[in-house]
């Protein structure tokens, strides 16, 4: 009985810190520019899962608008953004932190998805099914826009 | 530090807006850009834009954004796989159907008496008091004419049936009327088509306005004209209406679509065909 209760304790614990340290869409913080000062995890990024994310056309899909020299083995860049190729040298990751998480922050009107935002949407869908939402989820969750920013940091020229 | 950053905003800024200002050139747009199918029905597919149309100077014809293969299959019936469908409509055509024992052809002798409809559709209609689609009339014929049951909007046999209609409509320039009683659904059309939908919060014109002429993925975006509806795409052997583009095109912005045949996408479709008055009718085009 008693050790039940500590180990009830012990998965609570665990799962208000993976909570407390998880900045929640609503609850992210962008200065004027749109830029984002604080990690939305507090873990650092892995670069490698960012350009895994960067390439999948469930997640980020990133090439589906932009060039980037560094991904040249993988098929079919897009052209409707600029090439990201040298924008570790162009942007601090706060501002591509801010960018990933909500491109309208700092680019008013931009084509560019907001991938860590979940309201204010028109007819929302249930992921590509072209039914309506019933959740909305980020498009990425927050580790992995960290993980994306990780490897947009490592695009220097 | 904030200055250093505004320096940084503003060159992404100043060079995002280069891009734009540079707009689309040409080989962008594709090279080949004269089109005469089986050696003798003429196409526009470049015209000044209508004026009706702020966000454009000029319209292309989705045919110009196509690969040289593409294009080459559309030239001359005999490579166009969609010929097919429209022979077997022709058998329809003349075939009786329904109550009243009638065929499309015993009121209207010939598809080729039909040729001038592809091109001032979708249409008011006064009868019913709203703006009719080549389907919608269709079904009108069939269900309050011929005593025949409807076919559905987006069925195999109501695709083979446009794209006859569509087939003897080629070469006929696009003029489809925007005022009088059709107006309201025509501006409705227009609030759609630049409407952010969905989580990517993009709008037909985000896409066929700002961007055709670029790749989005391995796609060569077009301006989405509908001159060339029913299409046959290659990837699915077999034809595409335009309810069924626009379907595809908003579950692509992972939004909630509108029904096929439903008022949103009436409304949609006549605005996006005014933005193609001007060019030809190309149906039943080839796609990739
Ligand atoms: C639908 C198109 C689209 C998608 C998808 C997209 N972007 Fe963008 N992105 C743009 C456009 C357009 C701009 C230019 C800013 C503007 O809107 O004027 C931009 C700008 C940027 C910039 C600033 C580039 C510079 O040189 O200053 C970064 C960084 C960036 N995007 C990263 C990403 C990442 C990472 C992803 C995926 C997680 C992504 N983008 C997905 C369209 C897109
Ligand atoms: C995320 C980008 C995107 C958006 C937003 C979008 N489309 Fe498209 N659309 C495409 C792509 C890619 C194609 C295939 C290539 C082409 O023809 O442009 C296409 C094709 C089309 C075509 C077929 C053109 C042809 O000649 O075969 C039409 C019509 C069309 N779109 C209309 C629309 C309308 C109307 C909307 C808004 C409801 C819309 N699109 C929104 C990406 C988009």
């Amino acid at each position: 009985m008693k050790r039940q209760v500590i180990l009830a304790a012990g998965i609570a614990l665990a799962a208000t810190t993976l909570h407390a340290d998880v900045t929640a869409p609503g609850d992210v913080v962008a200065d004027d520019y749109g830029d984002i000062m604080e990690s939305l995890t507090g873990e650092p990024g892995d670069a490698e899962r960012g350009r895994e994310i960067m390439v999948t056309r469930g997640l980020g899909n990133c090439i589906a608008c932009h060039q980037v020299t560094a991904l040249e083995d993988e098929q079919f860049h897009g052209e409707v953004g600029p090439s990201l190729d040298g924008v570790g040298d162009r942007w601090e990751e706060a501002a591509l932190r801010g960018i990933v998480v909500n491109a309208k922050n700092v680019f008013p009107e931009s084509v560019m998805p907001a991938f860590y935002r979940v309201d204010g949407f028109i007819r929302p869908g249930d992921g590509y099914t072209g039914g309506p939402a019933t959740e909305i989820m980020p498009i990425l969750d927050a580790q992995q826009v960290e993980d994306v920013v990780a490897y947009l940091m490592t695009l220097t020229e | 530090m904030a200055s250093f950053r505004k320096q940084k905003l503003w060159g992404a800024v100043f060079a995002a807006g280069a891009v734009a200002a540079t707009g689309v050139v040409w080989a962008d747009i594709g090279e080949n850009r004269s089109l005469i199918v089986n050696g003798e029905i003429e196409m526009i597919v470049e015209a000044p834009a209508p004026e009706h149309v702020e966000g454009l100077s000029t319209i292309y014809s989705g045919w110009v954004f196509r690969s040289p293969e593409t294009q080459m299959m559309q030239a001359d019936d005999f490579d166009n796989p969609a010929m097919l469908d429209v022979d077997t409509a022709r058998e329809t055509f003349e075939t009786a159907m329904g109550t009243e024992g009638q065929s499309c052809a015993s009121c209207h002798d010939t598809p080729e008496s039909l040729s001038t409809v592809r091109a001032t559709y979708p249409q008011w209609d006064e009868e019913h008091g709203e703006v009719q689609t080549v389907e919608m009339q269709i079904t009108e014929c069939m269900t309050e004419r011929m005593g025949a049951e409807a076919y559905g909007y987006d069925s195999a046999e109501m695709r083979r049936m446009s794209a006859l209609i569509s087939a003897v409509g080629r070469g006929e320039v696009v003029n489809v009327a925007i005022d009088g009683p059709a107006q309201s659904t025509w501006e409705q059309g227009q609030e759609i088509y630049y409407t952010r939908y969905g989580q990517l919060e993009l709008s037909c014109a985000n896409c066929h306005e700002q961007n055709y002429g670029n790749l989005i993925r391995a796609d060569h975006l077009s301006q989405g004209q509908v001159n060339g509806f029913p299409t046959y795409r290659l990837r699915n052997s077999g034809l595409v209406s335009i309810h069924n583009r626009f379907r595809g095109c908003i579950r692509d912005t992972r939004g909630e679509t509108f029904a096929v045949g439903s008022p949103e996408f009436v409304a949609l479709e006549l605005y996006v065909a005014s933005r193609g008055n001007g060019l030809t009718v190309e149906g039943p085009a080839v796609r990739n």
